[in-house]
């Protein structure tokens, strides 16, 4: 909870990496990743005379019941039930009672045994009885049988998508920039799909190139239009497609924060009180991305609304059609989940933010009360900005007095319409990890009580009231704060 | 003789009924008995599923000396009222307050047991009611409190039942604008 999400002040940039710089671990330290089916952790390199080395205890340790001492002019360590004994400064070691030779000398450094990590591919298997994948320049090692295969498959419909699958569940890091998605793997024991580059004859996504270094593999996608990416299939699946161009800031149809609005519209930017207000007359000029997050999925079932009925299922539902009512109205729409699946909440905050969408929408239902319930992020105590960067647990602090606009506005469409409605603030994930206006509508019982929950008829009329009432602000979203 | 075997087998089931009611009756009473002493006026935020909002009521209830215990007790009450027939926020008859810890500065950490989390109703209103309930009365009525942290049996939880985010530290502040 304490990871900081960038916003785009670039004066301050400097002065907050000098700041992280003084007070985290350089970005260059050297690591080792150890992947195995016990524990997957990552362990610092230490430099030895230009050589790199680790601690052969605090490499074990995750491993199994290990302990070591120095007795005498050796240094003897025990892991599970395999003695061993090593020299300082020699490259003869006894392991199990058999001799091993180091490419390089045992080095002890107070009471810590190091080890070379050129060694580690031929030394671990001596204690772990299992073979191990060294993946030796890029400081990964794979024990056992983790490996995590993938697959890539371009889809050249248009517009065109890479469908990434995984032989396991995956959580890398997203980020873009210009022309690029990376995928980076820091947990996953990801390893080349074959070969390290595939090039794709598409004039949009052109390559997926596979690169590995320092602990870390990483999967990047070039392509000459903006990217996003989604997950489904519980992790398995990467989904990366194009951003809808419309609804990219500085796209070709979409405005920059700071052009002119045109006549008759207020500017685009929020007011000085980071308010926004409804356009009232004029044509959209422009389509906003609306980001849909139907809650729960696969065995994350949400609440249990009836015997039979899960929330999950109610939410697809009433995201597709709401889906359909902001396309009725001029927005370009994602759904975070189309199918029953897992996603996380960081997944979900990422996905959202990695789209720099104009709206976020976290759907619910529940089986107590009548009407909706229309909620904007309720923020922890704990969420200090720093510089540029947002505090990860209240990314959604600017753009919260345009959530609650919304949220009010949402209420008075409903109520209008006679539906019982009220707006009010929850602490829901990932309501304030979201940078752009975010909302959570929790659809309650209607005048047939429960019934009403799973009809398409009463869902599309709170999706409508939804649409409606977001609808005048469109050509206000996207000029975050 | 017949008559004595009869009257014996009649004594015998009506002591059996007895022991089993005395027992039902034991195990219904609470563990530790209820504060004793000179009341005090508090002000309770009661969860009202209906309007969807809390609502401030005095209460005269006795509380012990300690600071910690006094807010154990607040927060009983407020759990007591939830447990009765027909309340306007139910909470599951097993739902109890493991402990309160308070720490400089401001922090205050409510331990629920496994039961209060595990029965409770599933749903953002639901779930952020009983947040707030929890969170309102114990800052209005214990000062110093500025935060305040929910865990489940010692333990970080992810959510109090599916929704309520329970990972950060609550700011009664903001509850308060948002009741």
């Amino acid at each position: 909870m304490r990871a900081l999400v960038a916003s785009s002040k670039p004066p301050l940039v400097f002065l907050l990496v000098l700041t992280l710089l003084s007070a985290a671990p350089s970005a260059d330290e050297k690591r080792l990743s150890v992947y195995s089916s016990v524990a997957t952790y990552s362990l610092p390199v230490t430099d030895r005379g230009g050589h790199d080395y680790v601690g052969l205890l605090d490499l074990l340790e995750p491993l199994g019941r290990v302990s070591a001492e120095k007795s005498g002019p050796r240094w003897k360590l025990r892991y599970n039930a395999i003695d061993s004994e090593f020299v300082p400064g020699g490259s003869r070691a006894k392991i199990g009672g058999r001799n091993y030779d180091l490419p390089l000398p045992f080095l002890l450094d107070g009471s810590r045994g190091l080890v070379p990590v050129s060694s580690l591919g031929t030394l671990l298997p001596r204690f772990l009885g299992a073979p191990v994948n060294f993946r030796e320049s890029a400081r990964r090692l794979l024990i056992g049988d983790v490996a995590i295969q993938s697959s890539i498959l371009l889809d050249s419909s248009t517009p065109p998508r890479l469908v990434l699958n995984f032989t396991a569940p995956v959580n890398p890091t997203v980020s873009t920039e210009p022309g690029k998605l990376h995928l980076l793997f820091k947990r996953d024991p990801v390893v080349p799909p074959g070969g390290q580059s595939i090039s794709f004859d598409n004039k949009v996504i052109t390559q997926v190139a596979y690169s590995e270094s320092n602990g870390a593999a990483e999967l990047d996608v070039s392509a000459n239009a903006p990217l996003m990416a989604s997950f489904s299939n519980g992790g398995r699946t990467i989904t990366v497609a194009l951003v809808p161009p419309s609804a990219v800031p500085g796209g070709a149809l979409s405005p920059s924060t700071s052009a002119t609005a045109p006549p008759g519209q207020a500017p685009a930017q929020p007011g000085p009180a980071g308010q926004i207000a409804p356009v009232t007359s004029g044509t959209p000029s422009r389509h906003v991305l609306a980001i849909i997050d139907p809650a729960h999925g696969g065995d994350e079932r949400g609440a249990a609304l009836t015997a039979t009925l899960a929330e999950k299922d109610v939410t697809l539902g009433f995201a597709r059609l709401l889906r359909h009512e902001l396309e009725q109205r001029g927005f370009a729409v994602v759904l975070l989940r189309d199918a029953d699946i897992n996603l996380t909440a960081d997944q979900r905050a990422g996905a959202a933010n990695a789209a720099r969408a104009g709206i976020y929408f976290s759907l619910h239902a529940a089986s107590q009360g009548t009407g909706a319930r229309v909620y904007t992020a309720l923020l922890p105590v704990e969420g200090q900005d720093s510089g540029t960067f947002h505090a990860w647990n209240a990314a959604q602090a600017p753009a919260l007095p345009v959530s609650r606009t919304l949220a009010a506005a949402i209420v008075n469409e409903m109520q209008k319409r006679q539906f019982t409605a009220h707006a009010s603030s929850a602490s829901l994930r990932p309501l304030n990890n979201v940078l752009m206006p975010a909302l959570a509508v929790e659809l309650a019982p209607g005048p047939n009580g429960i019934a009403d929950l799973p009809s398409a008829n009463y869902q599309q009329q709170v999706a409508a009231a939804i649409a409606d009432a977001v609808a005048p602000f469109r050509d206000r979203m996207g000029a975050q704060p | 003789m017949l008559v004595v075997v009869i009257a014996m087998g009649t004594y015998v089931r009506r002591m059996r009924r007895q022991a089993a009611e005395f027992q039902y009756a034991a195990s219904l009473q609470p563990v530790a008995p209820p504060a004793s002493g000179p009341t005090e006026t508090v002000t309770l935020y009661i969860a009202d599923d209906a309007a969807g909002t809390l609502r401030a009521q005095s209460a005269q209830i006795p509380l012990p000396g300690g600071r910690q215990q006094r807010a154990e007790e607040l927060l009983r009450t407020l759990l007591r009222i939830y447990q009765q027939p027909g309340a306007s926020h139910p909470l599951a008859p097993a739902a109890d307050i493991r402990s309160i810890y308070l720490f400089a500065p401001g922090a205050a950490v409510i331990d629920l047991n496994a039961a209060f989390a595990d029965q409770h109703r599933s749903g953002i209103l639901d779930e952020q009611l009983t947040v707030n309930s929890l969170v309102e009365t114990l800052a209005v009525n214990v000062p110093g409190v500025t935060r305040v942290r929910i865990l489940v049996e010692g333990q970080t939880r992810e959510t109090l039942a599916g929704h309520a985010d329970l990972t950060d530290f609550f700011d009664p502040s903001t509850i308060a604008q948002a009741k």
